[in-house]
């Protein structure tokens, strides 16, 4: 009997020390091992990453995290996503829960450098907005002084509305919640003058709003907010994979490569088309050869991404802007794949 | 006597056994065993975490509670500026308000549960259902949606700010929270706090003489109405002399908000409400039990001795209540501080939202931010603990 306690106690403290000891470097084997990938996304952001009431995901981040799972097992359906709210997301990529964060979250130093993450590329190009309401009669950020405005923990909204206002020597009453539902019903209900986040999550949640026409975004944009998907940092391979898979869509967009042609762009005379689709880079980055190609027949080009989603015929109805190729005059530019 | 011998022999005889199979041993032995193991646990969970989080290129240390916060808050009751402050201002700031939360949530849900308690126990029948039907709502109902009720059911019904409800001289009430007016005191005030303390002073001294004498002489003494006196009547007393150095600084409607006073916030008026009518619905019956508990027979002996209803309560029943009804109330303070964590759903900024939310966030060492929390709140609950400890021990029974 004795033996056996010992035993059992030891044997548990050094299966302890050797699980949590366990490295997860190799995500790529891990996600193959499970068979799917798991992604953190929104807890709901109508264009980026929100759920049907049939419990299907949508958006342009969802859409990412597809592309890698084609991109990985040729299989666009083998993802599994986990709403995070802003506070909950690094924490949740650090531990392992999730593979890949695609979040519309927001690229900065301290984020890149402290975290132990790394930054796979900008999806949407982003600023942050605010939203009033139209019977206020203002038509300027800069004649907000005194407001109360809403917005969520731990975003880097709550630091730019910070230096705005004291760059522009302004007074303002701030109101920070955990979950973007409670902003907008504290703003909805009258609780502030102004809402702030990134203008695309500005015209997604004025959806959500009693009276969306009552609302108006100002014109001012008041900082950068570079969007993209975060891994962890120290995984090299996963890195490229999850950053190639952006820049697969915008290659593809450039090339006219779309989920429709794709099947007869495979037998395409542009070099650089064929060294796209067929090319021997997937093996170099441990996934199959038709990585771009299985990317482009599931969620299409950055173009179609972008319009199924977010733009001017959804309801969010954005504009490309600067989220249009480098060969529009926009920011979006896919390094070759040669 | 031979009979004696035999037995003391036998029983310095005890049968051979092996030095582990001996219970004291084997006792010690297994014990030592445990708390090695439990302590080889901790440290290398400890070890392991600064592994990981080195491999993992995470930053560790408290060198940030000294870099700049830059974000703002909506209520601090200390200087805070969101450029000049730091992380450790946070942390302050969070403590403050959550302390300033929990300790009026205290004290009001103190009076509404003893109100609350001792209703139930009226031989008025409405009243006795009506505090009934109070307790059964109030705490079958979870925490965070009464808080839910209270910010978002409140919040609709107030104005907007331009349609402020005006109280004239006690302030404006709209969906920015309310307004109320500020005093500040001029030259010399300091001595009407002084006077105020001195005030406190006399009221123990009158309060002990007065026993003294009463013990000595029988004769009574309007303690009360003294004590009351000099710790209002003295520092009133001061203030006229010094010519009344009062003026309030009264809000002005205009804006997007009003102007001037003081503010108290919507998310700490919802919380405070939620906080007090929930526990003041536990502590209700906390107080009815301890009543309920001492033997109607102490009543009916005070009766006989020929105490009034209102000495008999005073000196009888209620101290004998305290006795049962004190570590409970513990408890039920405990909790109260600790759910006004719950303030992180409606942006009330408390330590958990300001500091272990947004901070954490900008920041990102979660280790560091979230160990000093809950040492934060551990010691709080300590504090409480050890105060109502030795309250419990003044009240308990002093037995000759």
């Amino acid at each position: 009997m004795k033996k056996t306690l010992l035993t059992t106690v030891m044997g548990a403290v050094a299966a302890l020390g050797v699980s949590a000891g366990a490295s997860s470097a190799a995500t790529l084997d891990d996600v193959k091992d499970k068979g799917f990938i798991q992604c953190g996304v929104s807890q709901g952001l109508p264009g980026f990453s929100n759920q049907d009431s049939d419990g299907n995901w949508s958006g342009l981040d969802v859409d990412l995290c597809k592309g890698v799972a084609a991109a990985v097992f040729g299989d666009a359906t083998a993802v599994k996503f986990t709403p995070l709210s802003a506070k909950e997301r690094f924490t949740a990529l650090q531990s392992g829960e999730i593979d890949i964060l695609s979040r519309n979250t927001t690229w900065t130093a301290s984020r890149d450098t402290q975290l132990g993450l790394n930054f796979a590329g900008v999806n949407y190009y982003d600023g942050q907005g605010f939203m009033v309401r139209s019977e206020l009669g203002v038509n300027s950020a800069l004649e907000l002084s005194g407001a109360s405005i809403c917005t969520n923990t731990g975003t880097t909204t709550e630091l730019n509305v910070a230096d705005y206002f004291a760059a522009n020597n302004m007074q303002y009453e701030l109101v920070a919640f955990e979950k973007a539902d409670e902003v907008v019903a504290a703003y909805d209900a009258g609780r502030c003058d102004v809402y702030t986040t990134d203008a695309s999550g500005l015209y997604a949640q004025r959806l959500k709003l009693t009276d969306p026409a009552a609302h108006t975004v100002l014109p001012e944009i008041i900082s950068k907010e570079p969007l993209g998907p975060v891994v962890r940092q120290g995984d090299d391979q996963w890195f490229n994979i999850v950053r190639w898979t952006h820049i697969a869509t915008l290659n593809a967009e450039e090339f006219g490569i779309t989920s429709a042609n794709v099947g007869e762009m495979m037998g395409s005379d542009n070099p650089g088309i064929k060294r796209l689709l067929g090319g021997e880079f997937g093996e170099a980055m441990g996934i199959p050869n038709d990585w771009a190609a299985q990317i482009i027949k599931s969620v299409g080009n950055y173009a179609e991404m972008f319009d199924r989603n977010v733009g001017p015929d959804t309801p969010l109805g954005i504009a490309r802007g600067v989220n249009a190729l480098w060969t529009d005059g926009g920011l979006q530019y896919g390094p070759p794949v040669r | 006597m031979a009979s004696d011998v035999a037995a003391t022999q036998q029983t310095s005889e005890e049968p051979q056994v092996a030095l582990l199979n001996r219970p004291e041993v084997r006792s010690m032995l297994f014990q030592g065993l445990l708390t090695l193991a439990i302590i080889y646990l901790i440290y290398s969970g400890i070890t392991n975490m600064f592994d990981a989080l080195d491999r993992a290129g995470i930053a560790s240390g408290f060198a940030f509670l000294n870099s700049s916060a830059g974000f703002a808050i909506s209520q601090s009751l200390i200087e805070y500026s969101q450029s000049t402050s730091t992380y450790f201002d946070v942390y302050v700031v969070g403590v403050l308000n959550t302390l300033i939360v929990a300790a009026i949530g205290i004290v009001l849900a103190t009076i509404l549960g003893f109100v609350i308690g001792v209703a139930r126990l009226s031989d008025n029948w409405i009243i006795g259902k009506l505090s009934k039907i109070y307790v059964e709502i109030f705490r079958n109902i979870p925490l965070l949606l009464h808080i839910f009720i209270w910010y978002f059911g409140v919040l609709r019904l107030l104005p907007h700010p331009r349609d402020s409800a005006d109280f004239g001289f006690m302030g404006l009430l709209n969906n920015r929270g309310y307004f109320a007016p500020k005093p500040i005191w001029g030259d010399g005030s300091f001595m009407i706090f002084i006077a105020f303390l001195i005030g406190i002073v006399a009221a123990f001294m009158i309060g002990s003489w007065a026993k003294k004498r009463q013990m000595a002489t029988g004769q009574q003494f309007p303690t009360f109405w003294a004590g009351l006196g000099a710790i209002i009547g003295l520092p009133l007393l001061v203030f006229l002399v010094l010519g009344a150095p009062l003026t309030w600084d009264i809000p002005v409607a205009g804006g997007f908000r009003p102007s001037g006073g003081m503010t108290m916030i919507p998310e700490f008026i919802a919380l405070l409400l939620a906080l007090t009518t929930y526990t003041a619905a536990f502590i209700a019956e906390i107080v009815r039990a301890g009543i309920l508990a001492v033997n109607k027979g102490q009543t009916e002996a005070a009766h006989a001795l020929g105490l009034r209803q209102n000495k008999t309560l005073n000196l009888v029943i209620i101290p004998q209540a305290m006795r049962i009804i004190i570590p409970p109330l513990t408890s039920q303070y405990l909790n109260l501080t600790k759910n006004s964590s719950l303030a992180v759903a409606i942006a009330y900024p408390d330590l958990t939202s300001v500091f272990a939310g947004t901070a954490l966030n900008q920041q990102g060492q979660a280790v560091e931010f979230i160990s000093i929390t809950m040492l934060t709140y551990l010691t709080i609950s300590l504090v409480t603990s050890m105060f109502m400890n030795w309250y419990n021990a003044r009240m308990a029974l002093v037995e000759r």
